[in-house]
Protein backbone atom coordinates (compact mmCIF):
# COMPACT_ATOMS: atom_id res chain seq x y z
CA UNK A 1 0.00 0.00 0.00
CA UNK A 2 1.60 3.21 -1.19
CA UNK A 3 -0.47 5.61 0.87
CA UNK A 4 -0.58 4.90 4.61
CA UNK A 5 -3.51 7.24 5.20
CA UNK A 6 -5.80 5.07 3.14
CA UNK A 7 -4.64 1.75 4.57
CA UNK A 8 -7.36 0.10 6.62
CA UNK A 9 -4.72 -1.83 8.54
CA UNK A 10 -2.79 1.15 9.96
CA UNK A 11 -5.52 2.09 12.41
CA UNK A 12 -4.75 5.79 11.82
CA UNK A 13 -7.04 8.25 10.05
CA UNK A 14 -8.74 5.94 7.56
CA UNK A 15 -10.52 7.64 4.70
CA UNK A 16 -13.96 6.43 3.82
CA UNK A 17 -16.43 7.23 1.08
CA UNK A 18 -20.19 6.81 0.93
CA UNK A 19 -21.69 4.79 -1.88
CA UNK A 20 -25.33 5.66 -2.55
CA UNK A 21 -26.60 2.50 -4.20
CA UNK A 22 -29.97 1.95 -5.86
CA UNK A 23 -31.87 -0.97 -4.38
CA UNK A 24 -34.92 -2.62 -5.87
CA UNK A 25 -36.32 -5.77 -4.26
CA UNK A 26 -39.52 -6.82 -6.01
CA UNK A 27 -39.53 -10.11 -4.09
CA UNK A 28 -40.14 -8.04 -0.92
CA UNK A 29 -43.09 -6.32 -2.58
CA UNK A 30 -41.18 -3.12 -3.46
CA UNK A 31 -42.82 -1.29 -6.36
CA UNK A 32 -40.09 1.30 -6.87
CA UNK A 33 -36.34 1.47 -6.34
CA UNK A 34 -34.93 3.13 -3.24
CA UNK A 35 -31.40 4.13 -2.36
CA UNK A 36 -29.20 2.80 0.38
CA UNK A 37 -25.97 4.36 1.66
CA UNK A 38 -22.91 2.27 2.45
CA UNK A 39 -19.75 3.62 4.01
CA UNK A 40 -16.72 1.88 2.60
CA UNK A 41 -12.94 2.40 2.85
CA UNK A 42 -11.56 4.78 0.22
CA UNK A 43 -8.50 3.20 -1.29
CA UNK A 44 -6.42 4.49 -4.19
CA UNK A 45 -6.56 1.20 -6.04
CA UNK A 46 -10.29 0.63 -5.71
CA UNK A 47 -12.72 1.09 -8.53
CA UNK A 48 -16.47 1.43 -7.91
CA UNK A 49 -16.75 -2.30 -8.60
CA UNK A 50 -14.28 -3.04 -5.79
CA UNK A 51 -16.49 -0.93 -3.56
CA UNK A 52 -19.54 -2.98 -4.55
CA UNK A 53 -17.61 -6.20 -3.92
CA UNK A 54 -16.61 -4.87 -0.49
CA UNK A 55 -20.27 -4.17 0.30
CA UNK A 56 -21.30 -7.62 -0.92
CA UNK A 57 -18.55 -9.40 1.05
CA UNK A 58 -18.53 -7.40 4.30
CA UNK A 59 -21.63 -5.23 4.69
CA UNK A 60 -24.70 -6.45 2.82
CA UNK A 61 -24.74 -9.77 0.99
CA UNK A 62 -28.22 -9.10 -0.45
CA UNK A 63 -26.93 -6.53 -2.97
CA UNK A 64 -27.26 -7.73 -6.60
CA UNK A 65 -25.11 -6.55 -9.52
CA UNK A 66 -23.37 -8.03 -12.55
CA UNK A 67 -19.65 -8.25 -13.01
CA UNK A 68 -17.05 -10.64 -14.31
CA UNK A 69 -13.57 -9.74 -15.55
CA UNK A 70 -12.67 -6.57 -13.54
CA UNK A 71 -10.51 -5.39 -16.46
CA UNK A 72 -12.82 -3.64 -18.90
CA UNK A 73 -13.28 -6.38 -21.45
CA UNK A 74 -16.30 -8.49 -20.46
CA UNK A 75 -18.74 -5.58 -20.62
CA UNK A 76 -20.99 -6.80 -17.81
CA UNK A 77 -20.40 -4.23 -15.04
CA UNK A 78 -21.86 -1.16 -16.74
CA UNK A 79 -23.87 1.09 -14.40
CA UNK A 80 -24.67 4.76 -13.96
CA UNK A 81 -22.09 6.42 -11.73
CA UNK A 82 -23.23 9.89 -10.68
CA UNK A 83 -25.63 9.68 -13.60
CA UNK A 84 -23.00 8.83 -16.22
CA UNK A 85 -22.93 5.40 -17.88
CA UNK A 86 -19.58 3.81 -17.03
CA UNK A 87 -17.91 0.46 -16.55
CA UNK A 88 -17.65 0.25 -12.76
CA UNK A 89 -14.32 -1.59 -13.04
CA UNK A 90 -12.82 1.45 -14.80
CA UNK A 91 -14.23 4.18 -12.55
CA UNK A 92 -11.93 4.83 -9.61
CA UNK A 93 -13.45 5.81 -6.29
CA UNK A 94 -10.80 8.49 -5.66
CA UNK A 95 -12.08 10.37 -8.72
CA UNK A 96 -15.43 10.72 -6.94
CA UNK A 97 -14.08 11.72 -3.51
CA UNK A 98 -15.34 13.06 -1.18
CA UNK A 99 -18.56 11.47 -2.39
CA UNK A 100 -21.20 10.27 -2.02
CA UNK A 101 -20.91 8.20 -5.19
CA UNK A 102 -24.29 7.46 -6.71
CA UNK A 103 -24.49 4.00 -8.29
CA UNK A 104 -27.63 3.25 -10.31
CA UNK A 105 -28.60 0.57 -12.83
CA UNK A 106 -28.13 1.41 -16.53
CA UNK A 107 -30.81 3.74 -17.88
CA UNK A 108 -33.19 2.72 -20.69
CA UNK A 109 -33.45 -0.89 -19.52
CA UNK A 110 -35.98 -2.41 -17.12
CA UNK A 111 -34.54 -3.21 -13.69
CA UNK A 112 -34.77 -6.78 -12.45
CA UNK A 113 -33.20 -6.30 -9.05
CA UNK A 114 -30.95 -3.63 -7.49
CA UNK A 115 -28.33 -2.87 -10.18
CA UNK A 116 -29.23 -5.72 -12.54
CA UNK A 117 -31.04 -4.73 -15.73
CA UNK A 118 -32.99 -6.84 -18.21
CA UNK A 119 -31.07 -6.83 -21.51
CA UNK A 120 -33.50 -8.84 -23.65
CA UNK A 121 -34.31 -5.86 -25.89
CA UNK A 122 -30.63 -5.49 -26.81
CA UNK A 123 -30.19 -9.23 -27.33
CA UNK A 124 -33.15 -9.26 -29.75
CA UNK A 125 -31.89 -6.23 -31.69
CA UNK A 126 -28.33 -7.48 -32.23
CA UNK A 127 -29.02 -10.43 -34.59
CA UNK A 128 -31.40 -8.29 -36.68
CA UNK A 129 -28.44 -6.53 -38.30
CA UNK A 130 -26.93 -9.88 -39.39
CA UNK A 131 -23.63 -9.42 -37.56
CA UNK A 132 -21.72 -12.11 -39.40
CA UNK A 133 -19.81 -12.36 -42.66
CA UNK A 134 -22.21 -12.92 -45.54
CA UNK A 135 -20.38 -14.50 -48.46
CA UNK A 136 -21.33 -14.78 -52.10
CA UNK A 137 -19.16 -17.86 -52.53
CA UNK A 138 -16.55 -19.53 -50.32
CA UNK A 139 -12.93 -18.56 -51.00
CA UNK A 140 -11.12 -20.88 -53.41
CA UNK A 141 -8.10 -21.84 -51.32
CA UNK A 142 -9.92 -21.98 -47.98
CA UNK A 143 -8.85 -18.62 -46.60
CA UNK A 144 -9.76 -15.01 -47.03
CA UNK A 145 -6.72 -12.78 -47.11
CA UNK A 146 -6.84 -9.18 -45.98
CA UNK A 147 -4.29 -6.43 -46.16
CA UNK A 148 -3.55 -4.43 -42.97
CA UNK A 149 -5.38 -1.51 -44.58
CA UNK A 150 -8.49 -3.64 -45.08
CA UNK A 151 -8.37 -4.78 -41.44
CA UNK A 152 -7.87 -1.20 -40.24
CA UNK A 153 -11.02 -0.24 -42.10
CA UNK A 154 -13.34 -2.09 -39.72
CA UNK A 155 -11.17 -2.85 -36.68
CA UNK A 156 -12.39 0.12 -34.63
CA UNK A 157 -16.00 -1.09 -34.94
CA UNK A 158 -15.02 -4.64 -33.96
CA UNK A 159 -13.84 -3.44 -30.52
CA UNK A 160 -17.41 -3.36 -29.13
CA UNK A 161 -17.83 -5.44 -25.96
CA UNK A 162 -21.66 -5.22 -25.82
CA UNK A 163 -21.57 -3.37 -22.50
CA UNK A 164 -24.68 -1.36 -23.49
CA UNK A 165 -23.35 1.92 -22.08
CA UNK A 166 -24.25 3.54 -25.42
CA UNK A 167 -27.87 2.35 -25.08
CA UNK A 168 -27.97 3.87 -21.63
CA UNK A 169 -26.54 7.17 -22.91
CA UNK A 170 -28.84 7.46 -25.94
CA UNK A 171 -32.08 9.41 -25.38
CA UNK A 172 -33.56 7.95 -28.58
CA UNK A 173 -33.29 4.45 -27.10
CA UNK A 174 -35.20 5.74 -24.06
CA UNK A 175 -37.89 7.46 -26.15
CA UNK A 176 -38.35 4.79 -28.83
CA UNK A 177 -38.02 1.19 -27.68
CA UNK A 178 -37.89 -0.07 -31.30
CA UNK A 179 -34.79 1.95 -32.24
CA UNK A 180 -32.02 -0.51 -33.10
CA UNK A 181 -29.52 1.53 -31.14
CA UNK A 182 -25.86 2.55 -31.41
CA UNK A 183 -23.99 -0.73 -30.81
CA UNK A 184 -26.11 -2.80 -33.21
CA UNK A 185 -25.67 -0.28 -36.04
CA UNK A 186 -21.94 0.09 -35.35
CA UNK A 187 -21.66 -3.70 -35.47
CA UNK A 188 -23.50 -3.77 -38.81
CA UNK A 189 -20.97 -1.24 -40.06
CA UNK A 190 -18.15 -3.46 -38.81
CA UNK A 191 -19.32 -6.19 -41.23
CA UNK A 192 -20.24 -3.79 -44.04
CA UNK A 193 -16.71 -2.42 -44.05
CA UNK A 194 -15.11 -5.88 -43.99
CA UNK A 195 -13.65 -6.73 -47.39
CA UNK A 196 -14.75 -10.39 -46.98
CA UNK A 197 -18.39 -9.47 -46.55
CA UNK A 198 -21.07 -9.12 -49.25
CA UNK A 199 -24.08 -8.39 -47.05
CA UNK A 200 -24.35 -4.61 -47.47
CA UNK A 201 -27.67 -4.74 -49.31
CA UNK A 202 -29.12 -7.39 -46.96
CA UNK A 203 -28.36 -5.13 -43.99
CA UNK A 204 -29.51 -1.98 -45.76
CA UNK A 205 -33.11 -3.26 -45.66
CA UNK A 206 -32.96 -3.52 -41.86
CA UNK A 207 -30.84 -0.44 -41.25
CA UNK A 208 -32.11 2.18 -43.68
CA UNK A 209 -35.40 2.48 -41.78
CA UNK A 210 -36.98 4.75 -39.17
CA UNK A 211 -36.04 2.27 -36.46
CA UNK A 212 -32.54 2.01 -37.89
CA UNK A 213 -30.13 4.75 -38.91
CA UNK A 214 -32.84 7.33 -39.64
CA UNK A 215 -34.07 7.10 -36.04
CA UNK A 216 -30.72 8.51 -34.91
CA UNK A 217 -30.65 12.29 -34.47
CA UNK A 218 -26.89 12.45 -33.78
CA UNK A 219 -26.93 13.36 -30.11
CA UNK A 220 -23.44 11.87 -30.03
CA UNK A 221 -23.58 10.65 -26.41
CA UNK A 222 -23.06 7.00 -27.43
CA UNK A 223 -19.56 7.90 -28.62
CA UNK A 224 -18.85 9.80 -25.40
CA UNK A 225 -19.98 6.85 -23.29
CA UNK A 226 -18.17 4.12 -25.25
CA UNK A 227 -15.29 2.67 -23.19
CA UNK A 228 -13.68 1.12 -26.27
CA UNK A 229 -13.50 4.07 -28.69
CA UNK A 230 -15.89 2.46 -31.14
CA UNK A 231 -17.58 5.79 -32.09
CA UNK A 232 -21.07 4.42 -32.83
CA UNK A 233 -22.35 7.94 -33.63
CA UNK A 234 -19.72 8.27 -36.37
CA UNK A 235 -20.60 4.81 -37.69
CA UNK A 236 -24.28 5.74 -37.96
CA UNK A 237 -23.62 9.05 -39.72
CA UNK A 238 -21.24 7.36 -42.18
CA UNK A 239 -23.96 4.79 -42.77
CA UNK A 240 -26.54 7.52 -43.41
CA UNK A 241 -24.25 9.05 -46.01
CA UNK A 242 -23.67 5.74 -47.82
CA UNK A 243 -27.35 4.70 -47.56
CA UNK A 244 -28.42 8.03 -49.05
CA UNK A 245 -25.86 7.67 -51.84
CA UNK A 246 -27.02 4.10 -52.43
CA UNK A 247 -30.71 5.02 -52.74
CA UNK A 248 -29.81 7.93 -55.02
CA UNK A 249 -27.83 5.56 -57.24
CA UNK A 250 -30.69 3.04 -57.20
CA UNK A 251 -33.01 5.83 -58.31
CA UNK A 252 -30.76 7.01 -61.13
CA UNK A 253 -29.51 3.58 -62.24
CA UNK A 254 -32.11 1.04 -61.06
CA UNK A 255 -30.69 -1.95 -62.94
CA UNK A 256 -27.07 -2.07 -61.83
CA UNK A 257 -27.82 -2.39 -58.12
CA UNK A 258 -26.29 -5.82 -57.60
CA UNK A 259 -23.11 -4.93 -59.47
CA UNK A 260 -22.39 -2.07 -57.09
CA UNK A 261 -22.25 -4.32 -54.04
CA UNK A 262 -18.67 -5.15 -54.93
CA UNK A 263 -17.80 -1.49 -55.25
CA UNK A 264 -18.63 -0.34 -51.78
CA UNK A 265 -16.51 1.59 -49.36
CA UNK A 266 -13.21 -0.26 -48.99
CA UNK A 267 -9.68 1.08 -49.20
CA UNK A 268 -9.08 -0.49 -52.60
CA UNK A 269 -12.58 0.18 -53.81
CA UNK A 270 -13.35 -3.53 -54.11
CA UNK A 271 -13.13 -6.94 -52.56
CA UNK A 272 -10.02 -8.97 -51.88
CA UNK B 1 -51.20 -0.58 -7.74
CA UNK B 2 -50.99 -4.06 -6.34
CA UNK B 3 -48.01 -6.33 -6.64
CA UNK B 4 -49.91 -8.55 -9.04
CA UNK B 5 -50.60 -5.99 -11.76
CA UNK B 6 -47.35 -4.05 -11.41
CA UNK B 7 -45.50 -3.05 -14.62
CA UNK B 8 -43.33 -5.59 -16.40
CA UNK B 9 -45.09 -8.69 -15.15
CA UNK B 10 -47.88 -9.99 -17.34
CA UNK B 11 -48.58 -12.81 -14.94
CA UNK B 12 -47.59 -10.98 -11.76
CA UNK B 13 -44.55 -11.67 -9.66
CA UNK B 14 -43.27 -15.18 -9.23
CA UNK B 15 -40.02 -16.23 -7.68
CA UNK B 16 -38.58 -17.09 -11.09
CA UNK B 17 -40.10 -14.27 -13.08
CA UNK B 18 -39.45 -11.13 -11.09
CA UNK B 19 -41.38 -7.95 -11.72
CA UNK B 20 -39.30 -5.46 -13.67
CA UNK B 21 -39.17 -1.79 -12.85
CA UNK B 22 -39.37 0.44 -15.94
CA UNK B 23 -38.14 3.96 -15.38
CA UNK B 24 -40.28 6.44 -17.29
CA UNK B 25 -38.39 8.96 -19.44
CA UNK B 26 -39.03 12.38 -17.85
CA UNK B 27 -40.51 15.07 -20.12
CA UNK B 28 -37.55 17.34 -19.33
CA UNK B 29 -34.89 14.67 -19.94
CA UNK B 30 -33.01 17.16 -22.11
CA UNK B 31 -32.31 19.67 -19.32
CA UNK B 32 -30.58 17.14 -17.11
CA UNK B 33 -27.34 17.06 -19.06
CA UNK B 34 -25.35 19.77 -20.85
CA UNK B 35 -24.79 17.63 -23.92
CA UNK B 36 -28.51 16.85 -24.21
CA UNK B 37 -29.34 20.56 -23.89
CA UNK B 38 -26.79 21.42 -26.60
CA UNK B 39 -28.36 18.75 -28.80
CA UNK B 40 -31.90 20.10 -28.36
CA UNK B 41 -30.62 23.65 -29.02
CA UNK B 42 -29.04 22.37 -32.24
CA UNK B 43 -32.33 20.79 -33.31
CA UNK B 44 -34.19 23.99 -32.40
CA UNK B 45 -31.75 26.07 -34.45
CA UNK B 46 -33.30 24.56 -37.60
CA UNK B 47 -36.36 26.74 -36.98
CA UNK B 48 -34.15 29.84 -37.22
CA UNK B 49 -32.44 28.52 -40.34
CA UNK B 50 -35.93 28.22 -41.84
CA UNK B 51 -36.73 31.78 -40.67
CA UNK B 52 -33.74 33.16 -42.61
CA UNK B 53 -34.95 31.34 -45.71
CA UNK B 54 -38.39 32.96 -45.31
CA UNK B 55 -36.75 36.36 -44.70
CA UNK B 56 -34.67 36.00 -47.87
CA UNK B 57 -37.73 34.98 -49.92
CA UNK B 58 -39.63 38.03 -48.61
CA UNK B 59 -36.68 40.22 -49.62
CA UNK B 60 -36.60 38.73 -53.13
CA UNK B 61 -40.36 39.22 -53.52
CA UNK B 62 -40.07 42.87 -52.39
CA UNK B 63 -37.23 43.51 -54.84
CA UNK B 64 -39.32 41.94 -57.62
CA UNK B 65 -42.27 44.20 -56.83
CA UNK B 66 -40.31 47.41 -57.36
CA UNK B 67 -38.77 50.30 -55.40
CA UNK B 68 -41.77 51.14 -53.20
CA UNK B 69 -42.19 47.53 -52.03
CA UNK B 70 -38.43 47.27 -51.42
CA UNK B 71 -38.50 50.44 -49.33
CA UNK B 72 -41.47 49.06 -47.34
CA UNK B 73 -39.49 45.84 -46.74
CA UNK B 74 -36.45 47.82 -45.52
CA UNK B 75 -38.64 49.84 -43.13
CA UNK B 76 -40.21 46.63 -41.81
CA UNK B 77 -36.78 45.00 -41.40
CA UNK B 78 -35.56 48.07 -39.44
CA UNK B 79 -38.34 47.58 -36.88
CA UNK B 80 -36.71 46.77 -33.48
CA UNK B 81 -38.75 43.59 -33.10
CA UNK B 82 -37.58 42.19 -36.47
CA UNK B 83 -33.98 43.20 -35.65
CA UNK B 84 -34.23 41.39 -32.29
CA UNK B 85 -35.59 38.26 -33.99
CA UNK B 86 -32.80 38.39 -36.56
CA UNK B 87 -30.08 38.83 -33.92
CA UNK B 88 -31.38 35.80 -31.99
CA UNK B 89 -31.70 33.87 -35.26
CA UNK B 90 -28.12 34.78 -36.21
CA UNK B 91 -26.87 33.39 -32.89
CA UNK B 92 -28.69 30.10 -33.45
CA UNK B 93 -27.57 29.84 -37.09
CA UNK B 94 -23.92 30.41 -36.13
CA UNK B 95 -24.31 27.74 -33.40
CA UNK B 96 -25.90 25.45 -36.00
CA UNK B 97 -23.09 26.03 -38.49
CA UNK B 98 -20.27 25.54 -35.98
CA UNK B 99 -21.72 22.34 -34.48
CA UNK B 100 -22.45 21.06 -37.99
CA UNK B 101 -18.88 21.66 -39.18
CA UNK B 102 -17.47 20.07 -36.03
CA UNK B 103 -19.60 16.96 -36.58
CA UNK B 104 -18.84 16.69 -40.29
CA UNK B 105 -15.58 14.69 -39.89
CA UNK B 106 -17.48 11.99 -37.95
CA UNK B 107 -19.81 11.38 -40.89
CA UNK B 108 -17.40 11.89 -43.77
CA UNK B 109 -14.52 9.61 -44.59
CA UNK B 110 -12.52 11.14 -47.40
CA UNK B 111 -9.60 9.42 -49.04
CA UNK B 112 -6.82 10.95 -51.09
CA UNK B 113 -4.32 8.62 -52.76
CA UNK B 114 -5.50 5.75 -50.55
CA UNK B 115 -4.81 7.67 -47.32
CA UNK B 116 -7.61 8.72 -45.01
CA UNK B 117 -7.79 12.50 -44.74
CA UNK B 118 -7.41 13.46 -41.04
CA UNK B 119 -10.66 14.68 -39.36
CA UNK B 120 -9.15 18.12 -38.65
CA UNK B 121 -8.59 18.67 -42.34
CA UNK B 122 -12.24 17.84 -43.12
CA UNK B 123 -13.53 20.25 -40.47
CA UNK B 124 -10.95 22.83 -41.65
CA UNK B 125 -12.13 22.41 -45.24
CA UNK B 126 -15.70 23.06 -44.17
CA UNK B 127 -14.69 26.22 -42.28
CA UNK B 128 -12.63 27.38 -45.25
CA UNK B 129 -15.61 26.90 -47.58
CA UNK B 130 -17.73 28.90 -45.09
CA UNK B 131 -15.24 31.79 -45.05
CA UNK B 132 -14.93 31.79 -48.86
CA UNK B 133 -18.73 31.73 -49.31
CA UNK B 134 -19.14 34.57 -46.77
CA UNK B 135 -16.40 36.61 -48.51
CA UNK B 136 -18.15 36.20 -51.87
CA UNK B 137 -21.48 37.31 -50.35
CA UNK B 138 -19.82 40.36 -48.73
CA UNK B 139 -18.10 41.22 -52.01
CA UNK B 140 -21.41 41.01 -53.91
CA UNK B 141 -23.23 43.13 -51.31
CA UNK B 142 -20.52 45.83 -51.13
CA UNK B 143 -19.60 45.91 -54.82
Amino acid sequence: MADGATDTNTGTSTDTITMRVTRYRPEDGELEPTTQDYEIPLRNDWAVLDGLNHIKDHIDATLSYRWSCRMGICGSCGMLINGEPKLTCEAFLTDYAPGPVRVEPLANFPVIRDLVVEIGSFMRKLPQVKPWIIEDEPPGDGEHRQTPAQVAEYQQYSMCINCMLCYSACPIVGLDEHFLGPAAIALAQRYNLDSRDHGVLDRLEVLSTDDGIWGCTFVGECTTACPKGVDPAGAIQRYKLSAATESLKAFVLPKSRRARTANRETPNGGTS
Amino acid sequence: MTVKDAPGAPGGYTEFHPRWYRRPMPVFWWVRRRSYLAFVARELSSVFVAWFVVFLLLLIRAVGQGDAAYQRFLDWAANPFVIAVNVIALGFVVFHAITWFNLAPQAMVVRMRGERVPPRMIAGGNYLAWVVASAIVIWIVLA
